[in-house]
């Protein structure tokens, strides 16, 4: 009660009503009529415009019925209950978020490496797979096939992709289900492997196909990133079955699901194929950049 | 209009209800009313689809070992799998962050935040609200529309926002907004800074939703149409 204004006298004229006080009587100033009665001792907390009409009820409804119809736009969020609204409502706002990580994104900004002692040791770094942990790959006679907007394509084998400078590092994965875990990862920069192979610099799309028929695709920017790797070693050796051996992307500016393993051939394009990626077509990002 | 005590204005009417005059005031603008309701509905959303995206990893620790945290029923989930749930997550976070920064600009351009926003002179009208609520004392005396105790809740309720954001940012581009990041501790704790900020907006629902329940249809009504019918604080 510290906003009473106690240097006031209560019934100051112009600025209180009282009990009794009749609003359309109260507009001449310095003559509002006295109250026929003291009223309560209480100091007014407000002070009320002595010219305010009194509405009449029809005019107080008429006045709640407008100032509620003003609500009606709320009505439009009724469009996410509607099935047939709501698929492409939720695809319109995956497209803008995907949209926003397309402007977010920059190839001079690099994810966090870290030291060896923050790095999660080898069997703490999870396995995962979407079908089989070892779809047999022969990794004697394995290829990479290279097609699509390049100047070389054809078939690779490991040991030329192994010839070109070797990049290691220490980065955090980050899994569409919500852990994480540093992990330490070596291979070759995709950038330099698509210069070797005489990639066009200005092709939009990478598309990636895999021995387990998982298959993704990523953006040419983040293709060319210099942490992007086509991976062949964790922690120092070459990939297990389960990590997706013989050679599987690394992308630290994406979740884990781009990363895909087993690679068996890379399509450089300009339009990707309606089906862009395993678990992008059952509704995941497909920019999933993080 | 009338002017509180508080230096607030606002509309005022009386009405005429079969001959006896009632004080009316509007306490809550249009687009007070429409972010009210807009948030209603993404907190609904973004809660219920954050519990299915928590469902696929419901722990804070490592993924080896997993010890679940939180067992949360897939009843309480809207989504129906992990990418049906980001959907909306990803969805709704544009409608939550669209309407809580409309509403603050809002509400600073209009000086509309006095009449909720939490000061430190407001401290010591928590505990009579307190008292009044838990020992059953008598109300203080109300001179604006919102007592102490409900500028505290609003005001948290606003940082909550920021909190979720701010954190959802880190856990949405944990590499583009490493700075942030880093602020909140790294991206995997960030996950737990971003449950916390879910945990106070559950707390502050659930206490909001009683007092609607306890103060009737009339409190009700004012965030629909805008005027409550005879508040206390221009009774005359």
């Amino acid at each position: 009660m510290d906003e009473h204004r106690p240097e006031q006298p209560p019934h100051s004229a112009n600025e209180t009503n009282v009990p009794g006080d009749e609003p359309s009587q109260a507009q001449g100033e310095g003559q509002v009529c006295e109250p026929q009665r003291e009223p309560e001792p209480t100091e007014p907390a407000a002070e009320r415009d002595a010219a305010e009409e009194t509405l009449t009820q029809r005019e107080w409804r008429k006045l709640n019925r407008r100032e509620i119809l003003k609500l009606t736009p709320i009505v439009l969020a009724g469009a996410f209950v509607i099935p047939g609204l709501r698929t492409p409502l939720l695809r319109e706002g995956v497209a803008l978020s995907d949209w926003a990580s397309g402007l977010l994104f920059s190839k001079a900004r690099f994810a966090p490496t870290f030291a060896p002692s923050a790095v999660v040791p080898f069997e703490k770094f999870p396995y995962n797979g979407y079908d089989v942990l070892d779809p047999n790959v022969d990794l004697d006679d394995w290829t990479l096939t290279v097609e699509g907007k390049v100047r070389w394509s054809g078939e690779y084998t490991l040991a030329q992709i192994r010839d070109l400078p070797k990049i290691a590092q220490n980065v955090r994965h980050v899994c569409v289900e919500g852990w994480d875990a540093i992990g330490s990862f070596g291979g070759v920069r995709i950038s330099d492997f698509l210069r070797s192979v005489g990639a066009d610099p200005r092709a939009r799309f990478l598309e990636v196909v895999c021995a387990d028929d998982y298959y993704e695709s990523v953006d040419m920017d983040t293709a060319m990133h210099p942490q992007s790797l086509l991976c062949y070693e964790m922690y120092g050796k070459p990939l297990d079955r389960g990590h997706g051996a013989p050679l599987r992307l690394h992308l630290p500016t994406k979740l884990g699901y781009k990363h895909a393993k087993y690679l068996t051939g890379i399509h450089v394009t300009d339009v990707l194929k309606p089906k862009r990626g395993y678990w992008v077509d059952q509704g995941y990002s497909w920019f999933a950049g993080i | 209009m009338s002017k509180l005590a508080s230096g607030l204005t606002l509309k005022t009417h009386r009405v005429d209800v079969n001959g006896e005059i009632v004080a009316v005031a509007y306490e809550h603008p249009w687009v007070v009313r429409i972010c009210h309701w807009l948030n209603a509905i993404s907190l609904f959303v973004l809660i219920g689809t954050g519990l299915r995206i928590f469902i696929a990893f419901p722990s804070f620790g490592p993924k080896i070992p997993q010890r679940n945290f939180l067992a949360v029923p897939e009843a309480f989930t809207i989504g129906g799998w992990l990418g049906g749930a980001l959907q909306w997550h990803f969805t709704f976070m544009w409608i939550f962050v669209g309407t809580g920064l409309s509403y603050l600009v809002y509400q600073f351009l209009t000086g509309n935040f006095r009449e909720v926003l939490f000061m430190p002179r407001d401290a010591k009208g928590v505990w009579p609200m307190l008292r009044h609520y838990f020992l059953f004392d008598k109300k203080p005396d109300l001179t604006e529309p919102y007592n102490a105790l409900q500028k505290l809740a609003y005001t948290a309720a606003v940082l909550f926002g920021v909190l979720s954001t701010l954190t959802g940012l880190v856990l949405f581009k944990p590499v583009q907004f490493r700075w942030l990041a880093f602020v909140f501790g790294g991206f995997h704790f960030t996950r737990i800074w971003h449950f916390l900020g879910m945990c106070g907006f559950l707390l502050f629902i659930t206490g909001h939703l009683v007092m609607v329940l306890l103060h009737g249809w009339n409190n009700f009504f004012a965030m629909l149409s805008g005027w409550k019918k005879g508040p206390e604080y221009l009774i005359e």
